[in-house]
């Protein structure tokens, strides 16, 4: 059970503020989500190579040793900008991502990977939607769009890897208020597909079953119209993709979702008062999303 | 004229200040600078005059006796749940269970209300000048639900007694719900109900709904060897 | 064959029992409905036993050295929790499934002892808030009945999710009990067999729960206690969610808890035992910093003050009885063995409530039933057998050396199974083992 919150730029010169625009939407969604939070941002695209958020438990993690293993490894410049205070890192590379993930399971399993992609970075924490934010200094983030969460665990533990958004390929992120009912049998058939769980989230299933379905040649819309068949529960998702967003909510359509749509933005929330400070929301087109549908922006899942 | 600034003092102050008012007090309250907060002048028990600048979020006006609520924005879940008598008018759109369980009072909304507008409703009046979503009337009591726009999937579904009158398309109809003849009383109730709301229109374009009263009891065999 | 049959032999699986169930389904085509709570032997309280008092502690004299029984709910944001004398409360029992003089001797019974009473599925009559002192208001999927002036005459709110009997199941009343009074307090026809939703109709989930107990709060002031009742499921992860979601005091009621109506299958198949459900809710408080601080009820086929002692023993602060409070005013009575043989059963077998002909008068609407149950005696029987109840907890308590009923702790209990160790939590009798490993 949760709070989602979304923000898609249509004008581009509000980039630089996009960090400075969603912060207070995390904020406003504690109430949904005390325990923990997340977001994945888009933006600093990488030319070359791709670029993976990296996590660990210890907030002193050392992540400059692993950069120069990486770049000895390797041979060739690796970027390595470390969140201090969070232990998180943003890793950019020329690999691919098969070899360096898997280079990573076999020498260090110690560090998550939060995400892949080449503009994609998704940072997550425990701890209230304000503290979280501080720590990754999200009011300072330039971008082109971002989904965050703040997390309320419905059947599984309050950790970092239990948060959302989850990466399912790569750019792609999924985010989801709700509870799954059929994600353990799910889980063991994806497991057989080859799909990695970390935890026993039922968004994490949701999330895997994407990743497979993306992996097998579905275009994102005809993943998430299959997910209303396979998944059962109650369910918004808010996916993440390189170009924009998608959100779809379950037949029943219990959990909330309001959008906003204005000339410079469009925007997500779980609950409208987390718009309410975007500007321009006074004339902002007002809806909520129907059920069982496909909406999405950027033009990722037409 | 009591004016309220949102942005200056909570939502528990002006809830406090209009509850420890008489049963029997009127006026006019204006309260500006809403957010999207939720309970935004709930359980109100006086017939007072109270106009909501701007959006409001869950359960606005929830459980209201006598008022007259107007708010000038859009609401979130659940507008005027469980109002008991009075009237609530939303002049933008409302989130899902709009009216949801009223027993009384008319409860108007200019724009469009999202899911399960009227479930359970209990006696109420409402008017929505725009489309309703799915599962609207959901086992709905008693009241009138009455729509200008069009109706969307499983309206009605198990309901007992409501009058549901729609203007528009019905995308289609809830378990135990029939097409229902427009008597004389009905287009009488319809338009009193219209006139009241402030709706223009004429009774005979719209189609009642109602319940087959299949469900009422259990069907039990009696396959005795 | 030289040697004798011994006899004919009954295939369990398909006991008679089953196979009358069968034929009945073949003849009806639907499910059976009855009251009560599940009827399968489970473990339960009987299978603990105290450690009373010998050379390493020490009892307290009956009598002279208090052993205390309040308890005080509510303490979390309510500018006015409750104060019980004793903690064992009456759990909600609607009008409708029960008659209003049925209703008015629980209250009766329940001042006498300094506790509470609780409504049900329908709403408040003016009768139980005139007889009950300390009055809970449930707030229910179905709000038949809901309205704020009887919110604020409550003096707690318990908004239900469930119930042990059917969670995740909603209410039943059958069409005979749907009598003109009761029919007005809901908003039904008479009549009709009614099925309440088993979802709150604006609300779904502790993220949204947690914004309608604001409501609720503002439209009572914050002056009163907000309690969540579940049945108890993943009672872990529930309790967890239910202090996320803001309440006061979390009710968990346990497979065992009774009903007045629903499918037999909901009753004994789904849900699980009250005495494994008390472990998790407490272990769930703790890691949050809230046990004693968001207080627990628990409910589910408690019977006698040694079921009290126990389940204060596993970390409740308080418990509710339902269908014991029934027994107490005289349901399944020998007295009326004549009546219950008209309607093919016997006393202390009879479950069909949802039938409305109750022979000892206390689950039907029936005027002439109903006038046998005389509200005044049923008050006095109430408050004897709490008071008993009571008397017998102290007596274990003090016994284990303790002077409030708080004090009883897990460590005061071992078990006889290893069925009951592994769900309590507590060893095995003249063992330390307790089996089992817990992701919890």
């Amino acid at each position: 059970m949760c709070g989602i919150v979304g923000l898609y730029l249509k004008n581009p010169s509000l980039h630089d503020e996009i960090g400075k625009l969603f912060a207070p939407m995390m904020v406003a969604m504690t109430n949904r989500g005390p325990d923990s939070a997340g977001f994945a941002v888009y933006g600093d695209e990488v030319s070359e190579g791709i670029k993976l958020t990296l996590q660990h438990e210890e907030a002193d993690y050392l992540w400059h040793e692993l950069q120069a293993e990486l770049e000895s490894t390797y041979g060739g410049a690796v970027q390595m900008d470390v969140y201090s205070e969070a232990g998180a890192a943003v890793l950019k590379i020329n690999a691919s991502e098969e070899g360096i993930r898997s280079y990573l399971e076999t020498n260090h399993p110690e560090v998550s990977v939060m995400s892949v992609g080449v503009s994609i970075e998704i940072l997550k924490g425990m701890g209230l939607p304000e503290d979280v934010i501080t720590r990754f200094g999200l009011a300072g983030m330039k971008g082109s769009h971002i989904i965050g969460h703040t997390r309320m665990a419905t059947e599984s533990a309050v950790t970092t890897e239990g948060s959302h958004p989850f990466t399912t390929g790569m750019d792609l992120c999924l985010a989801h208020n709700g509870s799954l009912s059929n994600h353990n049998r799910l889980r063991v058939e994806l497991q057989r597909e080859g799909i990695h769980f970390n935890t026993e989230n039922d968004s994490e299933v949701a999330a895997g079953y994407l990743t497979w379905r993306l992996q097998e040649g579905d275009t994102l819309k005809q993943a998430l119209e299959s997910s209303l068949d396979v998944l059962d529960g109650f369910f918004t998702f808010v996916v993440g993709t390189q170009n924009g967003f998608a959100v779809i909510r379950d037949p029943i359509a219990c959990k909330p979702a309001v959008m906003a749509e204005t000339d410079d933005y469009v925007a997500f929330a779980s609950e409208y008062h987390a718009l309410a400070d975007l500007p321009g929301i006074e004339n902002a087109k007002l809806w909520e999303p129907e059920p069982a549908t496909v909406y999405s922006w950027g033009g990722d899942a037409e | 004229m009591t004016t309220v600034d949102l942005t200056q003092s909570s939502v528990r102050e002006l809830n406090q200040a209009l509850h420890d008012l008489p049963k029997d007090a009127t006026g006019e309250w204006t309260v500006n600078g809403t957010k999207g907060e939720h309970a935004v002048a709930c359980g109100i028990d006086a017939p007072l005059d109270v106009t909501i600048n701007g959006h409001a979020g869950y359960y606005a006006a929830g459980m209201n006796q006598q008022a007259n609520v107007v708010i000038n924005g859009n609401v979130g879940v659940g507008v005027a749940e469980n109002m008991m008598s009075g009237r609530v008018h939303v002049k933008g759109n409302a989130s899902q269970a709009a009216g949801a369980t009223a027993h009384g009072g008319l409860l108007v909304i200019d724009g469009d209300a999202a899911a399960r507008c009227g479930i359970s409703m209990k006696g109420a009046n409402i008017v929505v000048k725009g489309s309703i979503g799915h599962m609207s009337c959901f086992m709905g009591q008693a009241g009138c639900l009455v729509v200008c726009g069009d109706a969307g999937d499983a309206l009605g579904d198990s309901m007992y007694e409501v009058h549901i009158y729609v203007k528009g398309t019905v995308k289609s109809l809830g378990a135990d719900v029939v097409e229902k003849e427009m008597r004389a009383e009905h287009i009488e109730e319809l338009g009193n109900l219209l006139s009241e709301a402030g709706v223009d229109d004429d009774p005979a374009n719209f189609k009642r709904y109602g319940s087959a009263r299949n469900l009422y009891n259990f069907h039990i065999d009696d396959a005795k060897l | 064959m030289t040697t004798k049959h011994p006899g004919l032999i009954e295939n369990p699986t398909f006991r008679r029992d089953k196979l009358w169930e069968i034929d009945r389904a073949a003849e009806t085509g639907i499910y059976d409905i009855r009251g009560g709570g599940a009827k399968r032997k489970v473990p339960h309280f009987d299978d603990l036993l105290f450690l009373g008092a010998s050379v390493s502690r020490y009892p307290l004299e009956g009598y002279r050295e208090k052993c205390a029984t309040d308890v005080v709910l509510g303490t979390r944001f309510a500018k006015n929790p409750i104060h019980l004398d004793i903690p064992v409360t009456i759990a909600g029992m609607s009008f409708g499934a029960l008659n209003a003089n049925a209703k008015e001797a629980l209250g009766r019974g329940a001042n006498k002892m300094g506790t509470s009473t609780t409504t049900g599925d329908g709403g408040m009559t003016p009768e139980e808030r005139g007889h009950s002192k300390t009055l809970v208001y449930q707030y229910l999927p179905s709000r038949y009945g809901m309205n704020p002036d009887d919110l604020r005459k409550a003096d707690a709110i318990e908004v239900v999710l469930g119930q042990g009997a059917k969670p995740g199941g909603g209410g039943m009343l059958l069409g005979q009990k749907i009598t003109d009074r009761v029919a007005k307090m809901r908003t039904l026809p008479k009549g009709v067999d009614q099925r309440s939703a088993c979802r709150h109709p604006d609300w779904t989930g502790p993220d949204d729960l947690a914004v309608k107990i604001t409501e609720i709060r503002e439209i009572t002031d914050w002056k009163v206690p907000i309690y969540i009742k579940v049945g108890a499921t993943r009672t872990y992860y529930d309790v967890k969610l239910a202090v996320k979601a803001g309440a006061d005091v979390i009710v968990v009621d346990g497979m065992q808890g009774g009903t007045a109506a629903t499918q037999d299958v909901f009753i004994e198949h789904v849900g699980i035992p009250t005495l494994a459900c008390i472990p998790l809710a407490v272990k769930a408080l703790q890691e949050m910093g809230m046990h004693r601080k968001v207080q627990l009820i628990v409910s589910g086929g408690i019977t006698n003050g040694a079921d009290v002692a126990k389940c204060m023993a596993l970390g409740a602060d308080a418990v509710a009885i339902g269908t014991a409070a029934m027994v107490a005013l005289g349901d399944n009575h020998p007295k009326f063995e004549k009546g219950f043989n008209e309607l093919n059963s016997s006393y202390g077998y009879y479950d069909d409530w949802h039938e409305g002909r109750d022979p000892a008068g206390i689950s039907t609407q029936d005027p002439e039933l109903a006038a046998g149950m005389d509200p005044e005696l049923g008050g006095r029987r109430l408050a004897n057998y709490l008071q008993c109840m009571v008397l017998e907890a102290q007596t274990i308590a003090r016994a284990c050396g303790k002077n409030h009923l708080h004090n009883l702790e897990p460590e005061d209990l071992v078990a006889l199974t290893v069925e009951a160790a592994a769900m309590a939590r507590v060893p095995l009798a003249g063992t330390s083992w307790i089996p089992g490993q817990d992701k919890y």
